[in-house]
């Protein structure tokens, strides 16, 4: 397993997960979110090719009430 | 012969943002609302058309089914304001301006907002020129929190941002707007919309704002906090039109002496 960090908490994922499959099973594949995966924005066209690896830092927003 | 070609113009005194024509000068906040429901009956009572929003990491497993803002406020009807709110370096607000953008399908109106401390929540002025820079660099149509410095205004409309947004007052704290002359300053030297952002706290803060030139006035918890939220977005709405056609209208000087209102010939005995 894979060890990650997914909006700050520590995590495992199997290998071979993509970001997609990650997005799906937090129930995010219909939702308006942005990821960034080691400071990186992941667009989502390459949610589906982008594999987890091993120590990826992975932050998922969504716009919510603000000022 | 020369005749110009009449175009239909419906409306005319609108508010022209990074090229977008607006009817409403009244741009509200979403946060501090009791649900999402209120969120979207406050903000149609206020006309506003553009509407700030939070950029915030998701609740892993918590959020699933939760309704979305972005449901209550779809992109399709409302300009959609990203706020750097939160944030208190250049960087951490350039890192959610790009978040945004992506999360947004490449839109690239932000509103940028660097704080310098916890208790007045006044911008860092540093670090909103640094961030501005950047991001002006980067292609982002920036509409900038600041100060009530009319210096700074003009450098931060000089680096490129598309609107300056001083404060009347620290955000939150419903005190109104504290240097009018400053705004005023503010007002007449810049070429971009200046929009009081922060501090006002009913509708006559938000009709001086507007008497004083302002293009525009945006507020959250002065709506959100009152104790009927709809009815105050109402005030302020009808209150940021009337402030804005008093402007236009052109006020009478002020004198110390009376001036009387009906003819002073012709009077009776």
């Amino acid at each position: 397993m894979h060890t990650i960090v997914l909006n700050g908490q520590t995590r495992t994922c199997a290998p071979g997960h993509t970001l997609g499959d990650l997005l799906a099973e937090a129930g995010y594949a219909q939702r308006r979110v942005a990821v960034e995966v080691n400071r990186e924005i992941v667009p989502k066209s390459e949610h589906a090719r982008r594999e987890i690896r091993e120590g990826d830092c992975i932050e998922i927003v969504h716009a919510l009430g603000g000022g | 012969m020369n005749a110009q070609p009449k175009l239909a113009v419906a409306f005319d005194d609108a508010l022209v943002i990074a090229g977008k024509t607006y009817r409403s000068r009244l741009l509200t906040g979403t946060g501090k609302f009791k649900d999402l429901d209120e969120t979207r009956r406050a903000t149609e009572a206020a006309g506003a058309e553009i509407v700030t929003v939070a950029i915030r990491r998701t609740n892993i497993g918590q959020d699933r089914n939760a309704p979305n803002l972005l449901d209550a406020l779809p992109p399709q009807k409302y300009t959609i304001l990203p706020n750097t709110a939160g944030c208190y370096s250049a960087d951490e607000a350039v890192r959610t301006c790009r978040l945004a953008r992506e999360l947004l399908d490449g839109h690239s109106l932000v509103k940028l907002e660097v704080l310098g401390d916890q208790k007045t929540l006044f911008p860092d002025v540093v670090q909103t020129l640094k961030a501005a820079e950047t991001l002006v660099a980067e292609k982002f149509e920036v509409m900038v929190y600041t100060s009530d410095d009319p210096i700074l205004a003009r450098r931060l409309e000089e680096i490129g941002c598309v609107a300056v947004m001083p404060l009347a007052a620290p955000i939150g704290s419903g005190l109104g707007i504290q240097n009018r002359w400053n705004i005023l300053e503010i007002v007449e030297n810049a070429k971009v919309p200046i929009i009081v952002d922060a501090g006002v706290g009913t509708a006559s803060d938000a009709a001086i704002a507007m008497e004083l030139g302002c293009d525009g006035v945006l507020m959250n918890t002065a709506i959100a906090g009152a104790r009927n939220p709809v009815l105050m977005a109402a005030a302020m709405r009808k209150a940021v039109e009337a402030g804005r056609d008093a402007f236009r209208a052109g006020r009478i000087p002020r004198k110390r002496y009376a001036s009387a209102s009906s003819p002073i010939d012709g009077n009776i005995g």
